[in-house]
């Protein structure tokens, strides 16, 4: 009886308490997917290997809503990128821009291994062009066959 | 010979570059600002309410731009640097208090010495970002047409005062 009775309180008790659906905090939707999905592509400068849209330095909170009140002026996305790299550089974007200074950064590995590759082929020739060892030449041969015939002046 | 010469040479390549390298800073972010004009704005005056301040007030000198924080805990380090520099009335230095609260930062000020001529309040750090601000405390030092001139990182030391900073002041200053 006892026990049924707990039963029935902790039941009355449970559906007494009411969980809403979470609210979405920001105001608008539409622009809040727009700055996440910009944000994504850009850096926090504080933590610098985290994305601005998942920092919670403080400063990615300023700059995310710098980039909000930027897209409600009317901006656009690549306005909204340069109004940042005027300010932080291109630090900010996850993706360095190809252009001359980073040249050699995008490139550069390609580079690299066409060096190594051409390296490594260098090396392949030369030793084809050396004799296999246990191979002699003619020239070793005709040594190697004198001074087998001399007779026992080296003891 | 030639054999070791090439590995040697990309060795010694090699050796230069992380030489440099690890003699730098990965976390400094360069500013994009030095040699353009210093974004203006109107701010209002720590301590003086009613009052407000811009860096055009400040054309035809050459000056300091210091943000700093009562929060911030490395702002302390070069803080008797700044006091000093102040005394010496070699170059004025104008505050930017980012992100802090007036009572705080006045009671800062009055309990360590206040270097600035003025603070300008920078309560949503609006300023700051404008300015490329990514952290506490930075320093510009701004020319006498308002054109941004050098920035510096992190607290100054008297090392980056005397080879960097006051050296590109004096030039400025002629």
């Amino acid at each position: 009886m006892k026990k049924w009775l707990l039963l029935v309180v902790c039941y009355g008790w449970l559906a007494c308490g009411w969980a809403g659906e979470a609210r979405p905090i920001a105001d608008d939707p539409v622009l809040e997917q727009r700055m996440t999905g910009l944000a994504e592509k850009l850096r926090c400068l504080v933590c610098q290997n985290e994305s601005l849209a998942g920092s919670r330095a403080g400063l990615a909170e300023d700059l995310r809503r710098e980039i909000r009140a930027r897209m409600r002026e009317g901006l656009s996305d690549d306005e909204v990128i340069e109004f940042l790299v005027n300010r932080y550089g291109d630090f900010v974007l996850y993706d360095p821009p190809v252009k001359g200074k980073t040249f050699l950064l995008w490139f550069g590995p390609f580079l690299l291994l066409l060096a190594a590759g051409g390296a490594l082929l260098n090396v392949l020739r030369q030793r084809r062009q050396q004799p296999a060892p246990g191979v002699l030449s003619e020239a070793d041969r005709a040594r190697a066959r004198a001074l087998l015939s001399e007779e026992g002046e080296w003891k | 010979m030639n054999r070791f010469l090439w590995p040697l040479v990309a060795f010694i390549v090699l050796v230069g570059f992380l030489a440099v390298g690890l003699g730098l800073n990965p976390r400094e972010v360069p500013s994009p600002l030095v040699g353009k004009p210093a974004p203006a704005f109107s701010a209002p005056v720590l301590g003086k309410p009613g009052e407000h301040i811009s860096p055009a007030a400040f054309k035809g000198r050459v000056w300091l731009f210091n943000v700093w924080a009562s929060w911030c805990a490395a702002c302390r380090e070069e803080h008797p640097l700044l006091m000093e520099l102040a005394r010496s009335q070699v170059v004025p230095v104008i505050g930017l208090n980012y992100k802090d609260k007036s009572p705080d930062a006045q009671a800062w000020l009055q309990k360590l010495g206040n270097p600035y001529v003025a603070s300008a309040e920078d309560g949503d750090g609006r300023i700051s970002i404008d300015y490329g601000v990514y952290g506490v405390p930075e320093t510009f030092v701004i020319d006498k047409e308002g054109v941004i001139r050098a920035k510096h990182i992190g607290p100054v030391t008297p090392d980056v005062l005397e080879k960097t900073l006051l050296p590109l002041i004096r030039k400025l200053q002629q």
